[in-house]
């Protein structure tokens, strides 16, 4: 094998690579962490988040907005504070709105922003005033099964008169 | 009785003391490629001409292994995904097996048989036929002319096979999920981007295949450059450097995984 042989070769194989990678890069993943410099944290805080997870999508309108960076607990008031990575090109008034959905009827739960109308806009490290929790299925269960039972109650005493 | 006993010992304690030589031995052998790196970096035509042998000459084995094993995920992940009508989902299962998994680890083992092997017979011989000897008569330290430029080499293609590895997968997944059973090609490749993240699962996948390639290599060159320079010790080496590089490949695998994707 010739030198100049090897190293068209060795050069293919260089390219093929790159090509490969940038395939793979391009085409097949997606970068779903947010730069630094490109974003801005919002808090809200959630009695109960349900089953969020973090790197869960923020989405307003449908579209993704931010990632979830962090969850905790306050241990004051007993509340989960949901740190969240927002993308600086979307801003948001003051009283603008945060709950905890569902995409489906068991698929992964996000954060869905309800804008408002305030002019004052959201800064850096500021925290929702309105949320609303996620629905736990069995909290509804109970509650439809309760409400059913108090119906069913008094079905039968104005059954009895 | 006391005889017994100390036989008894000296049978369990001997393979085992040979063991840990061995692997301080290969610690030092690898401190020592190490310290002599600069000049096959610098000679970087060394390198080259063993970047050609590791991994040019691997490319064909890699690229059908690739698109084969991307074909039979697809098929395989439709029969069960179809079940749950979650068959649009069949890029994100084809795409994060390979790239997590199969790419590294299914290259590194064929990057082990087909290149490793090579460079384990091929050192050994030049030990069994004293050319490593002749070397250092003339002053040349085989370190830094035979063993440091084929390790490099070792660690340069593997990363670039392993990508060939996972991007021929995914087209061969393509090829089955979209062109044979007729998924609509859109959400195939919108759902796989959607859910493979590039920091996470391809860089990911990246790192994990250079591990496998300091692995491999040092171990292809260690078991050559410790064969007993006979025939029959360069074919034992060549089958050690094979057996221990998928037992070294599976173990790390884990490892990394464990490092890597633990819960999140």
């Amino acid at each position: 094998m010739k030198r100049g042989m090897i190293d068209f070769w060795v050069g293919l194989f260089a390219v093929a690579g790159a090509a490969a990678l940038l395939f793979l890069a391009l085409k097949v993943s997606s970068q779903s962490t947010l730069a630094v410099n490109q974003s801005y944290e919002l808090v809200a805080n959630f009695d109960n988040i349900g089953g969020l997870k973090v790197r869960a999508p923020i989405k307003s309108a449908g579209v993704v907005v931010g990632r979830v960076n962090a969850i905790e607990l306050d241990p004051q008031r007993y509340v989960a504070r949901v740190h969240m990575a927002m993308d600086a090109r979307y801003q948001y008034s003051r009283d603008s709105s945060a709950e905890i959905l569902t995409s489906g009827l068991l698929g992964e739960q996000y954060i869905g922003i309800t804008p408002g109308a305030d002019d004052k806009m959201l800064k850096s490290g500021d925290t929702f005033k309105i949320t609303s929790s996620a629905i736990v299925l069995e909290q509804l269960i109970s509650r439809f099964l309760f409400s059913k039972a108090e119906g069913g109650n008094k079905d039968s005493t104005e059954a009895g008169k | 009785m006391v005889n017994v006993l100390v036989n008894l010992f000296s049978r369990i304690g001997a393979p085992l003391t040979r063991g840990i030589v061995k692997l301080g031995f290969a610690c030092r052998f690898f401190i020592a490629i190490l310290r002599h790196s600069p000049v096959s970096l610098v000679r970087f035509r060394l390198t080259m001409r063993e970047i050609w042998f590791a991994g040019v000459l691997s490319v064909l084995i890699i690229v059908v292994s690739g698109l084969f094993v991307g074909m039979v995920l697809a098929l395989q992940g439709y029969e069960t995904l179809v079940r749950f009508g979650a068959s649009s989902s069949l890029g994100v299962l084809v795409a994060l097996s390979l790239v997590r998994e199969l790419g590294p680890v299914v290259g590194a083992l064929l990057f082990a048989s087909r290149a490793g092997s090579a460079i384990t017979a091929e050192i050994g011989l030049m030990k069994a036929t004293e050319q490593l000897a002749a070397m250092e008569m003339m002053a040349v330290n085989p370190v830094a002319r035979v063993v440091a430029p084929r390790f490099w080499g070792g660690v340069i293609s593997m990363p670039l096979l392993a990508a060939m590895f996972s991007a021929m997968g995914i087209f061969g997944g393509y090829l089955i999920g979209v062109q044979l059973l007729g998924l609509d090609e859109g959400s195939f490749w919108s759902q796989m981007q959607a859910a493979v993240d590039f920091r996470l699962d391809v860089m990911n996948g990246v790192i994990k295949s250079a591990f496998f390639g300091v692995a491999v290599s040092l171990i292809a060159v260690f078991e050559g450059y410790d064969a007993p320079p006979t025939a029959e010790g360069v074919s034992g080496a060549t089958t050690r450097t094979v057996v221990t590089s998928a037992l070294v490949i599976l173990a790390l695998d884990f490892v990394l995984t464990a490092f890597m994707f633990r819960g999140v």
